[in-house]
């Protein structure tokens, strides 16, 4: 196995001049975030990586998206399924904003509530869950009260 | 402390409130409450049809001096013309002052209490809450054993699916209950609200004979299995028997055992417990005209 150092790390994922970049993603989530921003039809440059050497993880994963800032709306289905992932802005290829995500109390509008007969699913209604406990994640829809445990999440 | 507010789970009921409510009804059955509400309209909107809790409410408003206003199962509404509950809900805030609601869809009535100003009183949304069940229950409990804190329930039958004994297993978690969950393995308390209990410390036991818990508990809560719940017939036929509550079986009940039913009953209680000293369930049904009276004022604000 070839010994990971900073060098070979950014040959692995190269640079971007402007775009997004996640960082610290749990091992495993990688391809779920690509799959949950619909970046599988991405036309421009997207470098993902995954079980790269971290310090504070174990293993990582990287996602650089070169081209794209994520919308609000997408920084938020993010921090629903990979909390604590840093998310830097990318400037002419300098860092111009850098956020560690946080679990919002509430989460709206991104989540679908996975009981059909919840009144979210039958009229136009924004959802909205409440956040019962953070890890293992466990919401609760504040329309039909069901809770619902991390793997049943489903993402609008 | 209610004024304007609206009804809609009892998963937002702070005990303090639940008391206060539970007070308010033992006032107005004291008090002469006839004017309380004259000039005022309840609309009651059944989207799905109901006997007890229709007329109880319509009965509610009408012993409040107020007057009544609404419709029951969507064939006569504007809801088969394609219309929204949304819509439906904005537009009768306009003809009544308060609105009493059932709704076959989990969540309705808090979409249509985040809808509208005036308030809603949930009277079913679903399989979710029919919290006015729970706050008569409640008040039952309280008149048959003159308070509600430390007692012994026992809830026997579907306990998977009932939103009755869900409801009001999390209301006597407040109130420092011990609680008994009789029904078949398949049927038992769902996970969460279990959990529930755990938070809270509440004791509770699971069994699948009500002989066990007839010399133990204050409260016998019955509800029915429905045979649609067991995928295979033969099981369903195999356990029946065993969730019917039959006279006989009431000869070691504990002193002063109510035995309490949601209604309608099918056959879970045989109809000779109806002249034992231990049944109670038509007392608790009508118990829930002063519980909906007293949830009506509260939340008009005509009563402090």
């Amino acid at each position: 196995m070839i010994e990971e150092n900073k060098e070979y790390k950014q040959m692995k994922i190269g640079r971007i001049k402007e775009g997004t970049v996640i960082d610290h993603i749990p091992p495993g989530l990688c391809f779920r975030l690509i799959n949950i921003l619909s970046l599988e039809r991405y036309n421009n440059v997207l470098s993902a990586a995954t079980n790269l050497t971290s310090a504070k993880l174990g293993k990582k994963g990287m996602i650089k998206i070169s081209g794209k800032i994520l919308t609000e709306e997408e920084v938020k289905k993010v921090a629903v399924v990979a909390p604590n992932v840093t998310m830097c802005t990318i400037n002419n290829f300098s860092v111009s904003k850098k956020i560690k995500l946080t679990l919002p109390n509430e989460i709206k509008k991104i989540v679908k509530c996975n009981n059909p007969n919840c009144i979210t699913n039958i009229e136009g209604v924004v959802t909205n869950f409440g956040v019962l406990q953070e890890s293992p994640l466990k919401i609760k829809c504040c329309f039909c009260e069901r809770t619902i445990n991390k793997e049943e999440i489903k993402l609008k | 402390m209610l004024k304007n507010k609206d009804l809609i789970s009892i998963n937002d009921t702070t005990k303090e409130e639940l008391r206060y409510i539970l007070d308010t009804i033992k006032k107005i059955e004291e008090m002469d409450c006839s004017n309380l509400c004259n000039g005022k309209i309840l609309g009651t909107l059944f989207f799905e049809p109901s006997t007890r809790t229709r007329l109880s409410f319509e009965s509610a408003m009408k012993r409040l001096g107020g007057s009544v206003i609404g419709f029951s199962g969507d064939g006569s509404t504007s809801r088969k013309k394609g219309e929204s509950l949304y819509d439906t809900i904005k537009t009768v805030e306009g003809y009544c002052d308060i609105i009493a609601m059932r709704h076959p869809v989990d969540g309705s009535a808090r979409l249509a209490a985040n809808s509208v100003i005036i308030p809603i009183i949930n009277g079913g949304d679903g399989a979710n809450q029919h919290p006015t069940q729970t706050l008569l229950d409640l008040h039952t409990i309280r008149k048959s054993h003159g308070q509600v804190e430390g007692l012994t329930i026992a809830m026997v039958g579907d306990l998977k699916y009932g939103r009755t004994v869900h409801s009001l297993a999390i209301a006597m978690s407040l109130f420092n209950a011990t609680i008994y969950f009789v029904a078949p393995q398949q049927l038992q308390m769902p996970k969460d609200i279990l959990e529930v209990l755990d938070q809270r410390g509440i004791k509770y036991y699971m069994t699948e004979s009500i002989m066990d818990v007839m010399d133990k508990t204050d409260i016998l809560y019955m509800t029915r299995i429905q045979k649609e719940r067991f995928p295979d017939p033969v099981e369903y036929e195999k356990m029946k028997n065993a969730y019917i509550l039959k006279k006989e079986m009431l000869t070691n009940a504990k002193s002063g055992l109510k035995v309490m039913h949601p209604l309608p009953r099918v056959n879970e209680i045989s109809e000779d417990v109806d002249d034992a000293e231990h049944a109670h369930y038509f007392q608790q049904a009508h118990y829930g005209i002063p519980t909906r009276m007293a949830i009506i004022a509260l939340l008009l604000g005509v009563l402090e």
